[in-house]
């Protein structure tokens, strides 16, 4: 059982102050997290999709840094299904800050035939661990940095901060190597790798919280707008390019303008929203 | 309702009906925020009940009344004092189950309270509960009225965090070194024209502000702390747990691993200590060959020169020079590194004190190990 600060003592003007909140706790472990990777890794990546978490932990890299430039390459798993604005947000970003930014296509793993999906409108989202595995292998990182946070799933409740990949990809959960303190193990051998989630730590509401407190910016999407979705199977998906209106199993009332904050993945239920390991 | 489906994640503790690594939880209530590491019973998984503990401010052990204490709550209990958990608090669950609670309840926590009292804890308690009908988790129960202590909660809500307790000699494990040069500063940091080598790293205990004198370990080089610098720029003072960029105003020789220290009092300097360490392997410990030890930003090669006494954890015998250490042993050691370590006891520092060890060959860490 471990405690952070008290949450009363978060004051959401304050940046400088001299009071130790929870988000001092979390962004002091998530910054020894982030140097650390920079020190004992020779090539890392860091996921960076335009999302909120990969925003937090952008920005987490920046100031464990400053004022030295971060010193990973920025990387993007395309599914191809992604909203304009988060697009054009994280080339934004990625130009003002001087940045590398590589990014590999979930469409091209289709169109090579590393992926096969059973039919086009499948998720792609479950799809990204093949790019993601093929990208870490051509580029040759040793560490790959993501945004995964353990409050949000059961298995991932469980995954290291450091966490092994053998050189199949693979996490093996009966067998993780034990973390004890903050003393981190990042020895791998050639061709194995390891996934660093600095804010694991973190809850939803610390993210927003932090997002807060720091004014990081993020694609308007996230916040409440008007935008006209359909019903497909239960959900609400808004219209886009890639929303193709002849599929859609609503034979009267095609169109049904709704107004409701949207997640970042444009087509598809939540149930289907995996991001890669 | 089956509350082992909230923690058991994986498909082989569901399989299998049992927690097999630790599963992190968060909550907050108005007074605090929580993360609760969910860490197996099974000696099997030792090692995973360690890596909750070694983080932890307070550890709950949780015992069923119909079994009273295993040798797994005494092991654990032992790892707990051994990682510095200085509260440690036992949840009789399953109150429900037996009949004439009290005396049971008042059994187990005097046998508790007599073992635990040898392991040197701050403070040792006990509250009987029922998870099934929540007795004494958040709201108390008529069933245990004879009961008149806090709830677990109410335990939680108010037991002192290790945070609150902070003090110490200022002490600054050096992460990384970094040259602002040409070509690396962030773009818009108003660095652009600067050149300096900084020092990253989080305040491992005490404080420190700009002009006091510290010393660079182990080179034994003395400097006046020229500036600390974070995100939001320079400020004069920093405290423990603050990841800081430290500028020191001598020219000296610094590197990952080195121990920036308060010049008044410096950690001890030696190759060759003693140490408590737990292994975690399943292969078994050779005392013959090299480990490589991870300590701070610093990995030394060492070998264990001597195998002291295993731990008997249930009865808390010392066995003197066992032969080997194996999976979940832990045993008085002294280990002799190829390197000078700058370092302090564990019981004055969790960070300058603590160590891990790795095998060279499998890259797995084999075992944590506290400096005496």
């Amino acid at each position: 059982m471990n405690m952070l600060s008290e949450p009363g003592r978060f004051n959401e003007g304050d940046v400088s102050g001299i009071d130790w909140s929870h988000l001092d706790a979390l962004e002091a472990e998530a910054i020894f997290i982030l140097r650390e990777v920079a020190a004992q890794c020779s090539n890392v990546a860091l996921l960076f999709s335009g999302g909120k978490d990969s925003a937090v932990v952008l920005r987490l890299a920046k100031r464990a840094f400053f004022p030295e430039r971060i010193p990973f390459t920025l990387m993007h798993i395309d599914t191809g299904h992604n909203f304009p604005e988060v697009i054009a947000f994280r080339d934004r970003i990625v130009k003002e800050r001087g940045l590398r930014l590589v990014v590999r296509s979930v469409g091209d793993s289709i169109r090579n035939g590393r992926v096969r999906l059973r039919d086009e409108s499948e998720p792609r989202n479950p799809h990204q661990s093949v790019t993601l595995l093929d990208a870490i292998s051509e580029l040759g990182f040793d560490a790959c940095i993501g945004g995964a946070r353990r409050d949000e799933e059961k298995a991932r409740a469980k995954e290291r901060i450091f966490s092994f990949r053998d050189e199949f990809g693979q996490w093996d959960p009966k067998n993780q190597r034990p973390e004890i303190w903050s003393l981190y193990n990042a020895r791998v051998a050639p061709g194995e790798n390891i996934r660093v989630f600095p804010i694991s730590n973190w809850t939803e509401l610390d993210v927003w919280q932090y997002i807060r407190r720091q004014r990081i910016p993020l694609p308007e999407l996230y916040f409440s707008h008007r935008r006209q979705v359909v019903r497909r199977n239960g959900s609400l998906v808004p219209v886009t390019d890639l929303t193709s209106p002849r599929r859609l199993v609503m034979p009267s009332k095609k169109y049904k303008c709704v107004s409701v904050p949207l997640a970042i993945s444009p087509a598809r239920p939540r149930s289907n929203r995996v991001r890669p390991r | 309702m089956d509350l082992s489906l909230l923690t058991d994640g994986l498909l082989a503790e569901r399989e299998q009906g049992i927690t097999i690594d630790v599963a992190y939880r968060y909550f907050a209530t108005p007074a605090r925020k929580f993360i609760i590491g969910d860490s197996p019973g099974h000696a099997q998984y030792t090692r995973n009940m360690v890596t909750a503990a070694s983080t932890a401010d307070v550890a709950i052990l949780l015992v069923d009344a119909r079994h009273g204490l295993q040798v797994q709550t005494r092991r654990h209990a032992y790892l707990a004092r051994w990682v510095g958990i200085p509260r440690v608090m036992l949840a009789v669950n399953k109150m429900d189950l037996v009949d004439d609670g009290r005396q049971v309840f008042d059994d187990i926590s005097e046998q508790f309270n007599s073992f635990a009292s040898e392991l040197g804890f701050d403070e040792v308690s006990s509250i009987p509960v029922s998870a099934l009908r929540g007795d004494n988790v958040v709201e108390r129960s008529h069933a245990l009225d004879w009961y008149s202590g806090p709830t677990l909660l109410q335990y939680l809500e108010a037991v002192p965090a290790r945070h609150d307790e902070q003090a110490g000699r200022f002490r600054f494990p050096v992460q990384r070194v970094v040259r602002i040069a040409d070509g690396n500063v962030q773009p818009g940091s108003g660095y652009e024209d600067k050149q300096f080598r900084g020092y990253q790293g989080t305040i491992a205990s005490g404080s420190v502000c700009v002009g006091e004198e510290v010393v660079v370990l182990p080179s034994g080089a003395k400097a006046k702390v020229a500036g600390i610098l974070t995100a939001d720029g320079e400020i004069d003072e920093a405290i423990t747990d603050a990841a800081v960029t430290l500028l020191l105003d001598a020219d000296v020789d610094i590197s990952r691993g080195d121990l920036v220290s308060a010049a008044a009092a410096v950690p001890y300097l030696r190759n060759e200590f003693d140490a408590e360490v737990c292994w975690f392997d399943q292969q078994p410990l050779d005392s013959l060959r090299p480990y490589l030890i991870k300590h701070g930003g610093t990995t030394v090669r060492a070998r264990f020169s001597l195998l002291r006494h295993r731990v008997d954890v249930d009865t808390l015998k010392l066995e003197k020079n066992p032969a080997s250490l194996v999976m979940n042993d832990i045993a008085g050691v002294r280990l002799r590194s190829q390197r000078t370590l700058a370092f302090d006891a564990y019981r004055d520092n969790r960070v300058t004190g603590a160590f891990i060890v790795i095998d060279d060959t499998s890259n797995r860490t084999v075992a944590a190990g506290t400096i005496s």
